[in-house]
């Protein structure tokens, strides 16, 4: 019901929304809890297990009851708090976990079954028979379960992170909040002010209060005004601190207005990671409900909550409202509802002593024992020594006390202190690094201490950031104290709840400390107590007391869960924002990648890079036929390739040499000037990291090819080895695998191919095998080696990358003049294949030289990374599976690189494993299948015919054991 | 988290690569034997508390950086130049 | 007591005063014959098979906490038998036989849901790893099948085909594989190994290991001295400390790895499900929260509790891999101290000291592993010999390099696996 009188709406502008299929309408300013409860909608969902009928009651992100579902399609948002949604036009919300409807949801039979759903019966239970758990059991009780649904369409809106840095964050933006970021503000310092409502000013909003003789909200809005106008303050309204980390790091999500959000290409919600040197948290506190019998019915408010509706946004919940307290806020609602106009049917005061001074039905020292009502409330019974007493009222306004939000204090481990005199958690100081906490988040309730701690917030940080403290009057507010007699559950017949939204009761949480679940954690665990949507912020007090109660603890010595990030729930898309699609990981592409695109390659990923897979000419339908073709091009004519994937680093310094022969097994300081070396590098555990060809350009000059793979990984070593191990060494590296483009020229007219784009003509004296050296093209500098990865008489050819598209094209036109062309990943691999040469298909992280058969390439005469690692006993000898070549030898004549081997007329089960395929390919010239595996002591097995199998492809057959070279093993092609 | 690299300042951990325990800065002799190459590559005090550890700033400079720090708070004690660290080890 | 539907049924009519506790609070007595240190799910399940396998019950679980209260109540329950190097091959097979008569045989219901894991791979080199993967597995008699796109459209329409950054070529998946409820695993093997006599002792930490002449002697405790024939250091999380009373020093080196939950969410993901391009794996708890984890923060620590870099990171891999649960809300992050080792696998063995032994090492697997490793540590525990199908989770094979079993091929860098 709306109310008369001004609040924060603006009733000049109505919006319609639909909310269960029927439209309403609220005013701008509205949250979609006060929209409905303005138009006395009272039932609003459904509650997790039991099913039962849900109205509001809170006005804030702890709700545990009003969570729908707003949207259809990829829009659709499940498990939105209707006191958090700003309403806007067209807004459409639906009831969820409830089937067919709202009002009439079948699986509320649950709540008549509660005997046989208490805490944990499901550990009990459905364990008969064995398999039905997952084809009977299983399905019913998901079905039942959850709460929203996703659409499971692929998110179409956008999400946004942002970094953020600052002197100050201020968490909170209530009195204290304020009171600490106009401080700071005005002292110079560069704050950030973060508060998770649409506006500024925390509980000022919601109460009738005076700060400096206006309004608390008005005081607010005036403060928030001069803060705005400050180029060293950002305020940050819709924006929840999420969680606290090292260093000063803070998550925070920000959520767009909804009118901001609507516009085309804007975000949702952004993510910040905010960097602070210091914090404040005035994150406030939390009104705790009390248990007693059916306190879940719709109708049943937090006290505070009420204020906010009748105060904020003129709206009274109900048209009788009763009021049950253990404290003054109490008191406060129903002066509120009072002042309002709204109808007191009873104020409920636990405390024995308590006074009113209300003109209002009073009950001191009385307590509210049960709910009546269905589906919302329609009387209350309030008990005492001489009876119960009946009293018709369709609301109950209810205040078990105060929780400080301590919760970002805990984020880091800190535990929050008992403190007595408020029956309530507060932070510990120091908890986390930087912060300091101020207001009601540290139990300082009253407005003037929350006013005042706020600045003493500020005098500390701005001290510890060396700036002046400006002198400031605090206004003048009320400074009432705050007295509490701690009433946790009210004993009594029936069913009283803890955990709303996962329907925890009373009795839940006794019954676990029957079954021995007596420590806190071992009771949530087991009741499910404190893990719903709201994370316990409304439940956990109260449940440890009742636990505390029923073990015969105290509440200190039971202790508390522990509070983790996020302290509001965060949506993936947010926290993962940029990730979708393309966007998880960078793309790298080489100079030649539109010239293959365009010549149809298609374009497969190497790490983040994307090479060419094949070339298909007009007619090949296959790759296969592509493939074979590129193949036999390079063998018999000429192919270029685009090799600029691989790693490239510059080595330079006197002492390269020396630093080579470190990391390489094999010696590289008396490698001659233009010439070039395969090399291989271990890890310091004796095992392969990567191989390559290293050139030396010049006297203190070499440059070192990694595979595409490692390319990183040797980068970051020879750094480490450098800086960590042989500083002493005068040698600097840097990568320069984007600087150079670098094609493979490979076959019997490489050469040729070669010479009519150099400014000089190549010779086979001047340029021998594994020679390297500068080159003119065009005029252009360029770097020559003689090396091949194919078996063929080959070169790489190197210029600086803005030259690379140019160069791939007049190199691929060259050779297709020559009947050559371009080659693609497809041919490399079984080119190599052919060779023997190993990629990291072999070199897979878990092989030693030995593995491979080079251990003859661990040169005797030095030391070198790996090389002691490498000796170990384990390491080495007959056991080890070795580097073999294989090739059909029965009727299938397939391979496939994964199958396992074995001895030929062995099973093909675990204890006769033998080894297993790393690589196959078709070779178009050894006409067969070829392939490299891994073989138990396979150097003395050539020959040897053994078989192979793949279980998963069914795929078996015979194959003959043989060297890893099965194409010119000689290797005349590569040097003549 | 945020880690100072002492070339480039405070930086977010995320422009950092780590590796592990700063033992790895005292390779042993190549003859020291198989216990001290055991305790080199594999075995680690992995202390509840302040340790040393090497972390290389692979998005920044390439600096290798030695950090101490408690692995039970986070707190980050000192951090210095792996290269630094190794000269006045010597 | 017996727990059966029926039993449900009749304490719901009787007003539910019957539920006793599921495990007996012991008071530590002066001597036992085995003393396990760790009361988490390995080293429950330790107890269990002691007394259940080898009738061995005067048997004490020191806790310095609360029961289940370390990595077995904070993990992403994920329960496989999908190891390809010899060693884990055979032990997460024999775990995941465990798992598959637990309920029965612990009369607990631990949901052990065999909902079918798929693996995913994103190029040729990978699935070809997943060939080899999958034969392994066959080869040790667990299941594994290859699936195509195609079969993935049927059976996760959901991911992003067209558009992620790593697209799919295919998957692996294990039918057998799925989830558990991971407290009840823990609380399950306690009610067992309480039945048969072991004292469970809570907020009972120990402070030193003693030792005489090479022979361990019992532990000092914060509530006092235990005298014990034979000490078994289950405190995965906390091994080097433990360890180093005994004056060991281990190869672990700990580091945290963090999971996340969301808010619950009607059925949507039915399988387990792992990106093969970077860490991310999810599935639905029966509760209907989306249960999901990534890779180590890469820094050694004992917080418990990570930074955001790796949440992120973990966000996003969700988003290119299963763009549909932007909007499911991430409720509760944490973080477990995971004991990582040189080569990723496991420790199950004798030390130096007579009577003392050592199970630690789980890295991020340990949950799948809480049978198999109660049960081969129960053997070597009793019988002083290795069960089969643990007998090379050595703790000297890092010195000699035999049967290293490095399933990631990273190294001996203890963060990379």
């Amino acid at each position: 019901m709306r109310l008369a009188g001004d609040g924060q709406i603006d009733r000049s502008r109505p919006i319609k929304f639909r909310f269960d299929g029927v439209e309403y309408e609220g005013l701008k300013g509205d949250t979609l809890a006060s929209a409905l409860l303005a138009n006395d909608r009272r039932m609003v969902a459904r509650s997790f297990k039991y099913h039962r009928p849900r109205g509001i009651m809170t006005a804030g992100s702890e709700e545990p009851n009003a969570l729908v579902t707003l949207g259809l399609g990829p829009a659709q948002d499940p498990n939105v708090r209707a006191t958090t949604v700003e309403l806007f036009e067209g807004l459409m919300a639906r009831p969820q976990n409830c089937w067919p409807s709202l009002g009439f949801d079948l699986l509320s039979l649950n709540d008549l079954a509660a005997p046989f759903l208490g805490a944990g019966f499901y550990y009990k239970t459905f364990m008969w028979p064995k398999a039905a758990w997952e084809k009977l059991y299983e399905p019913i009780i998901r079905r039942a379960a959850g709460l929203g649904a996703l659409s499971m369409e692929a998110n179409t809106d956008r999400y946004e992170k942002a970094f953020a840095h600052c002197d100050l964050l201020v968490i909170g933006a209530g009195p204290a909040g304020l009171m600490a970021a106009l401080a700071a503000g005005r002292a110079g310092a560069d704050v950030i002010l973060c508060d998770e409502d649409m506006r500024t000013g925390g509980r000022l909003n919601a109460e009738r209060l005076e700060v400096g003789g206006q309004s608390g909200a008005d005081w607010a809005e005036a403060v928030t005004d001069e803060l705005q106008a400050m180029p060293n303050v950002r305020v940050m309204t819709r924006t929840t601190v999420t969680g606290a980390y090292d260093q000063g790091t803070y998550g925070a999500l920000e959520r767009l207005a909804p009118d901001v959000a609507m516009r085309p290409g804007a975000p949702r919600d952004c993510f910040w990671r905010i960097v602070a040197e210091r914090a404040v948290l005035a994150a406030g506190a939390l009104e705790r409900p009390v248990a007693f019998a059916n306190n879940d019915r719709p109708g049943v408010m937090m006290a505070g909550a009420v204020r906010s509706y009748v105060n904020r946004w003129r709206v009274s919940p109900g048209r009788s409202v009763a009021v049950f307290g253990n404290n003054d806020s109490a008191h406060r609602t129903a002066a509120d509802l009072i002042a309002a106009g709204v109808h007191v049917s009873a104020l409920i005061d636990s405390r024995q002593d308590a006074q009113c001074d209300l003109d209002v039905p009073f009950y001191a020292g009385r307590e509210v024992s049960a709910v009546h009502g269905g589906r919302g409330v329609e009387a209350i019974s309030i008990s005492s020594i001489s009876g119960v007493e009946k009293i018709q009222t369709d609301t109950l306004a209810v205040s078990g006390g105060w929780n400080p939000s301590v919760h970002l204090t805990c984020h880091m481990n800190g535990r929050p202190a008992w403190n007595k005199q408020i029956a309530a958690f507060v932070p510990q100081d120091g908890a986390i690094p930087g912060m300091v906490t101020a207001g009601a988040c540290r139990g300082d309730f009253s407005t003037r201490a929350c006013l005042e701690g706020g600045m003493a917030a500020a005098r500390e940080v701005l001290q510890d950031l060396g700036h002046a403290v400006p002198d400031i009057d605090l206004p003048r507010a009320e400074d009432s104290t705050y007295d509490i007699t701690p009433l946790w559950a009210v004993p009594g017949k029936g069913r009283a709840w803890l955990d709303f939204q996962n329907d925890v009761t009373v009795k839940d949480v006794k019954q676990a400390a029957t079954e021995n679940f007596q420590s806190v954690e071992h009771m949530k665990r087991y009741t499910t107590q404190g893990m719903a949507p709201d994370q316990g912020k409304n439940s956990n007090i109260g449940a440890l007391a009742v636990l505390a109660d029923a073990t015969g603890r105290g509440i200190p010595e039971t202790g508390t869960t522990t509070y983790r990030p996020p302290f509001v729930p965060v949506p993936i898309a947010a926290l993962g924002a940029g990730g979708q699609g393309k966007g998880f990981a960078p793309e790298r592409f080489t100079t030649s990648h539109k010239a293959s695109v365009a010549r149809g390659a298609p374009m497969i990923e190497a790490g983040l890079w994307f090479r060419p897979s094949y070339f298909p000419k007009k007619g090949e339908t296959h790759w296969r036929q592509s493939c074979d073709r590129e193949v036999c091009m390079v063998r018999e004519a000429v192919g270029v390739a685009d090799v600029s994937t691989l790693g490239k680093i510059d080595i330079q310094g006197p002492d390269a040499g020396a630093f080579l022969d470190f990391v390489y097994t094999n010696m590289f300081s008396t490698l001659k000037v233009g010439r070039v070396r395969y090399g291989l590098m271990l890890r310091e555990d004796g095992h392969v990291m990567d191989d390559g060809t290293t050139a030396r350009l010049g006297e203190n000059h070499y440059l070192m090819t990694t595979t595409t793979a490692a390319a990183g990984q040797v980068m970051r070593h020879l750094e480490f080895v450098h800086q960590a191990l042989r500083p002493d060494l005068d040698v600097r590296f840097t990568s320069v695998t984007e600087q150079w483009a670098q094609f493979a020229v490979a076959g019997p007219k490489a050469r040729e191919v070669l010479n009519g784009l150099l400014d000089a003509p190549l010779s086979d004296e001047a340029w021998p095998f594994m020679s390297c050296g500068p080159v003119t093209l065009a005029g252009v500098e360029g770097r020559l080696f003689r090396i091949s990865f194919s078996g063929e008489h080959g070169y790489e050819i190197a210029v600086p990358s803005r030259y690379g598209d140019a160069l791939f094209r007049a190199l691929v036109s060259r050779a297709e003049g020559l009947g050559g062309g371009p080659y693609g990943m497809e041919a490399l691999n079984v080119l190599r294949l052919e060779k023997g040469f190993i990629t990291h298909a072999e070199i897979h992280g878990r092989v030693t030289a030995f593995d491979i058969g080079m251990e003859r390439m661990v040169s005797a005469k030095k030391d070198c990374i790996g090389k002691t690692a490498a000796a170990r006993e384990g390491l080495n000898g007959p056991e080890r599976e070795q580097l073999v070549g294989l090739r059909p030898a029965g009727e299938v004549k397939m391979l496939v690189a994964g199958a396992h081997l074995f001895n030929a007329d062995d099973a093909a089960v675990r204890v006769n494993d033998q080894g297993y395929v790393t690589s196959v390919g078709y070779s178009p010239v050894l006409e067969t299948n070829i392939g490299l595996g891994f073989l138990r002591n396979g150097r003395a097995r050539h020959g040897e015919v053994i078989r192979m199998v793949d279980h998963l492809n069914g795929v078996e057959t015979l194959c003959e054991v043989c060297g890893p070279v099965q194409f010119d093993p000689e290797g005349g092609r590569m040097r003549g | 988290m945020r880690i100072t690299c002492p070339y480039c300042g405070e930086r977010d951990r995320r422009e950092f690569y780590y590796q592990g325990d700063a033992v790895a800065l005292d390779r042993p002799d190549p003859e020291a034997g198989e216990a001290a190459w055991d305790d080199y590559i594999h075995n680690r005090d992995n202390p509840a508390g302040v340790t040393r550890d090497l972390w290389y700033h692979e998005t920044g400079c390439g600096a290798w950086v030695v950090v101490t720090r408690n692995t039970v708070t986070h707190e980050i004690l000192s951090c210095e130049l792996a290269r630094g660290a190794k000269e006045a080890g010597a | 007591m017996r727990f059966s539907g029926l039993r449900v049924l009749k304490e719901g009519l009787t007003g539910n005063k019957g539920w006793q506790a599921h495990w007996r609070d012991a008071t530590p007595k002066d001597a036992y014959d085995v003393v396990i240190i760790g009361g988490g799910g390995h080293g429950l399940s330790t107890a269990y098979y002691l007394a259940k396998e080898h009738g061995i019950t005067n048997v004490a679980v020191l806790e310095k906490g609360y029961l289940g209260g370390g990595n077995v109540g904070r993990n992403t329950t994920i329960v496989r038998a999908n190891y390809f190097l010899p060693g884990n091959s055979e032990f997460y097979s024999h775990s995941l036989k465990l798992w598959e008569g637990l309920e029965e045989d612990l009369n607990y219901n631990v949901m052990h849901s065999q909902r079918g894991q798929i693996g995913l791979f994103h190029s040729d080199a990978q699935r070809d790893a997943a060939i080899r993967r999958g034969n392994a597995i066959r080869n040790q008699g667990d299941d594994a099948e290859l699936l195509s796109v195609a079969d993935l459209k049927r059976m996760l329409p959901y991911l992003d085909y067209d558009q992620a950054r790593f697209p799919i070529y295919g998957g692996l998946l294990q039918r057998r594989a799925g989830t558990a409820r991971h407290d009840a695993v823990a609380w399950g093997y306690a009610r067992g190994a309480s039945e048969r006599g072991v004292d469970l002792i809570q907020n009972c930490e120990v402070t030193g290991i003693d030792i005489e002449g090479g022979v361990v002697k019992g532990v000092e405790t914060t509530r006092g001295a235990i005298k014990a024939k034979k000490v078994a250091i289950i405190v995965a999380g906390r091994s080097s400390q433990v360890a180093q009373m005994a004056g060991m020093r281990l190869p672990i080196e700990s580091h945290v790895l963090q999971a996340f939950v969301t808010e619950g969410l009607k059925p949507c993901i039915d399988h387990v499900v792992s990106f093969g391009m970077g860490h991310f794996y999810i599935s639905q708890s029966d509760k209907g929260g989306l249960v999901f984890g990534g890779d180590l923060d890469f820094y050694a620590s004992y917080a418990a509790r990570g930074n955001l870099p790796m949440v992120e990171h973990v966000m996003e891999a969700g988003m290119t891999l299963m763009p549909a649960i932007g909007k499911a809300k991430v409720l509760r992050s944490w973080g477990g101290i995971m004991d990582m080792t040189p080569d990723g696998s496991p420790i199950i063995d004798k030390t130096g000291v007579e009577g003392l032994y050592l199970d630690a090492g789980w890295c991020y697997g340990g949950f799948k592993a809480v049978p198999g490793s109660g049960f081969s540590m129960a053997h070597l525990v009793a019988t002083d010999r290795h069960h089969d199908p643990a007998a090379r989770f050595r703790l000297d094979r890092f010195r000699t390099g035999r049967g290293l079993m490095d399933e990631e091929g990273t190294g001996m860098q203890h963060n990379l696996h």
